[in-house]
């Protein structure tokens, strides 16, 4: 294929004016264009939607759990609600918005169009996969109606078989997302391997895509794993199996081990697309080729690998053996390694770029600091001695904050911004942009800053009250947490404003030199009006843009020209 | 693998997206094998806690499967095999165009698994009518072991899963049989019935690793 070019475009960059009046957005029009699409880029704002409803109820469940901790006793909720209040937050963060988050949203918007392609290999198989996502939310949202559930989002067993609250109908929600996680990590797959356009080889893929192949690669290998446990805790509980039971000779610790030979493998699900974001930003705002392409893009593989050989560190008090702690303290370390490569390798990507401080790139600086933090606490809770002493307090409850949202949601924000003109085709308010960014991230450290504290002093995590020594910071915590989620409301009026009122964006506002950006904004129908052969890597920033070119491969766009007008 | 449109005449299966014939063949096929690894993946879960359990009473193991009747496993496993083959030869006769024959090897697949459905009915019927229920329901006194139950709940998580998948195979090669009726798949086109396929080979080696280890215990 590659040899038939038959001629080179020059990559241009499509003024305000010059942005083509037919794009996705109008293609088709009324609800049922969008419910029943088949265009990756549409499931992606489908799935984009989704998640931000399910992290504002989520969100409100955590201002409630943060407002009944302001009193040592009780405030507002009583205990049980307490409980079925901090699982009901977990589970939905967690299954609801942060696993699909930026794969699902983000990534099915730019995956196929970064690698050239007009969508993913199964597009049908892509709105299956959102509407299963949906099928669970209603299984969870009617696990809510009728009882809710107060085990935490990790369901051990034996109370998770025998609380009166609705397990069996959550744990079938948290089956179905994972079909749904499944699914897309398929689809994912399969685009990277077979549809990357003629001369985007896997050494020009941008590191964005390297991160989502190895999440896809978590979510094949893992997820089933999840499926089989959350069944066999359903039959636990209609049948009564015994598998997980002592009184019936099974055995609860292997649950936890079911359940975190797959969640744990699963925060690399949440975290590593964050790196491939990052990856994006700091490159595109530095003016700067990646420092170490080859470096990063592995470390997600090893990243993937490492996890799945880490779950028992959850497992340090549940009594395994003291042979295997050990052994999983010691992998623990390892998964440090890929990790600090990523982070130095940014940090070189910065030394003298020629930086601008936007909005993407405040986010991307505020994951630096926050995801070192976390990142670094992670390695000390992983050493046995100083888990034994915290676990089940709030140190880890603030560790786990800070690299998943300190971590992916601050990235997630950081890759909203800057895919924002090219999925809206209008520009959001710069200095809205950063003032709520610099509110978010000060907000965000008094919130959980104090945690770490609270937790190293012995604070337990998952209680309504506590003694009156830890009143100051708890109180501390929860105003900061009012203020994160003043900023989020902030963020919300600014990029919706933006959509009305907002100005006509370029297609590339950035001057990034990923394939994206080569399209108009907000993109074609079919992303590109050809099927270009790339001639230049993603970050060739030692090179002006007027200078790239792009090549069109002749045969394939007949066809393409064939099949439209088949479809029309 | 070649797929190649040559058959002229014939609707064309491309969907937009994809460059040509081959690249949409080796896409579906290659997303068909990484979801058998999540299905393999899922069992193997459910082999995890077979090995546990067994390592803990090998004693009781032994015992339970003594309960099961290995001449209607054996049998099953010879109906399973066999309708692996009649699926693949429904395969190549369809790669040939020999439309007919196909649909006579699919439906004769459908009568196969459906063989495989109703002994096990029989064999899950007989063990109920003793109280072998799985889990708490569970009332036969004839094993001499406190956890007896703990065998047949796996047998039943086990047997039940595969069964299930049974049943999905046997909607599956429904519909390529009226897929086939309805001339969609032909020599220039049978990605369906090829993955249709893979799937069914996967039920039935999953069979082939279940019927030693539930059954033939010595």
């Amino acid at each position: 294929m590659a040899d038939n070019k038959a001629q080179t475009l020059k990559i241009r960059e499509f003024p305000v004016e010059e942005n083509p009046e037919h794009t996705y957005l109008n293609a088709e029009k009324g609800i049922w264009s969008w419910l029943f699409t088949v265009d990756h880029k549409r499931i992606g704002l489908l799935y984009l939607f989704s998640i931000t409803l399910f992290f504002f109820v989520g969100g409100l469940l955590a201002l409630l759990l943060r407002t009944e901790l302001l009193t040592p006793a009780q405030s507002i909720i009583d205990a049980d609600t307490y409980n079925q209040i901090f699982t009901l937050h977990g589970a939905i963060m967690i299954f609801l918005f942060i696993i699909p988050s930026i794969p699902a949203a983000l990534g099915n918007f730019f995956l196929p169009m970064m690698i050239g392609a007009k969508d993913v290999a199964f597009p049908r198989l892509n709105l299956a996969s959102w509407w299963i996502y949906i099928f669970g939310a209603l299984f969870a949202l009617y696990s809510i109606i009728t009882g809710a559930v107060d085990t935490g989002w990790t369901f051990y067993t034996p109370y998770s078989t025998q609380t009166g609250t609705s397990v069996v109908s959550m744990t079938f929600a948290v089956f179905i997302l994972g079909f749904s996680s499944i699914l897309t990590g398929i689809n994912f797959i399969v685009t990277l391997h077979k549809l990357r356009s003629p001369g985007l080889s896997w050494s020009r893929m941008p590191l964005f895509l390297w991160s989502l192949y190895a999440t896809a690669i978590i979510q094949i290998l893992a997820t089933p794993i999840l499926a089989i446990t959350v069944l066999l805790l359903a039959m636990e509980r209609i049948l009564g199996i015994g598998i997980f039971d002592p009184t019936m000779g099974g055995d609860p610790v292997l649950y936890q081990h079911f359940f975190w030979f797959y969640s744990h493998p699963a925060v690399y699900i949440m975290i590593v697309p964050a790196f491939g974001i990052i990856s994006e930003l700091i490159s595109t705002f530095s003016r700067k080729t990646i420092f170490g392409y080859w470096a990063i893009a592995l470390s997600s593989l090893a990243i993937a690998f490492i996890g799945f050989l880490v779950w028992g560190h959850h497992m340090f008090v549940s009594g395994q053996s003291e042979l295997s702690s050990v052994v999983f303290s010691f992998l623990t370390f390892f998964v440090g390694v890929p990790t600090g490569i990523k982070i130095f390798n940014w940090v070189a990507t910065m030394y003298k770029g020629s930086i601008d401080l936007k909005t993407p790139m405040l986010y991307a600086l505020s994951f630096l600091f926050l995801f070192t933090i976390g990142g670094l606490t992670g390695i000390m809770i992983g050493a046995l001695s100083v888990n034994v002493h915290l676990h089940d307090t709030y140190y880890i409850v603030a560790h786990f904050h800070y690299v998943m949202m300190g971590g992916t949601v601050i990235a997630l924000l950081g890759g909203l911004h800057y895919w924002w003109p090219k999925m809206t085709g209008r520009m959001y308010n710069e200095l809205w942009g950063r003032i709520t960014c610099g509110i978010i991230f000060v907000s965000f450290n008094m919130t959980f800053l104090p945690q770490f504290i609270m937790g190293s002093q012995g604070m337990p995590r998952r209680y309504f009250n506590y003694v009156d020594q830890f009143q100051g910071l708890h109180q501390f915590s929860t105003i900061g947490s009012y203020i994160l989620g003043l900023g989020f409301m902030i963020m919300l009026v600014y990029l919706v404003w933006s959509l009305f009122y907002g100005p006509k964006a370029s297609s590339n506002p950035w001057k990034a030199r990923s394939l994206e950006w080569m399209a108009s904004s907000p993109p074609a129908h079919h992303n590109f009006e050809y099927t270009p052969v790339i001639l230049h890597g993603p970050y060739d920033h030692h090179q002006p843009i007027r200078e790239f070119h792009m090549g069109v491969a002749k045969e394939a766009d007949e066809q393409t020209t064939e099949a439209e007008r088949e479809t029309t | 693998m070649g797929n190649h449109s040559v058959a002229t005449g014939k609707k064309s299966h491309l969907q937009h997206h994809f460059v040509d014939e081959d690249q949409q063949f080796e896409s579906s096929k290659f997303g068909m094998w990484i979801f058998l690894v999540t299905e393999v993946l899922m069992f193997g879960g459910l082999f995890v806690a077979y090995i546990i359990y067994r390592s803990w009473h090998p004693d009781l193991f032994y015992m339970a499967a003594q309960e099961l009747d290995v001449a209607l496993g054996a049998t099953n496993t010879v109906v399973l095999i066999g309708s692996s083959l009649t699926i693949a030869l429904a395969i190549r006769a369809i790669q040939l165009d020999k439309i007919k024959a196909g649909i006579n090897y699919l439906v004769a697949t459908i009568g196969l698994a459906a063989t495989f459905m109703i002994i096990k009915y029989f064999e899950y019927m007989d063990k109920f009518g003793k109280g072998i229920y799985p889990g708490s329901a569970y009332s036969y006194d004839g094993i001499g072991h406190d956890m007896a139950v703990n065998f047949f709940s796996i047998y039943y998580m086990m047997t039940g899963l595969h069964g299930i998948h049974v049943v999905i195979g046997i909607g599956l090669i429904g519909w390529m049989t009226i897929k086939a009726k309805k001339g969609l798949i032909h020599s220039g086109y049978y990605t369906p019935v090829e993955n249709t396929g893979l799937f069914w080979h996967l039920v039935d080696i999953i069979w082939i690793f279940l019927f030693p280890l539930l059954y033939l215990i010595d």
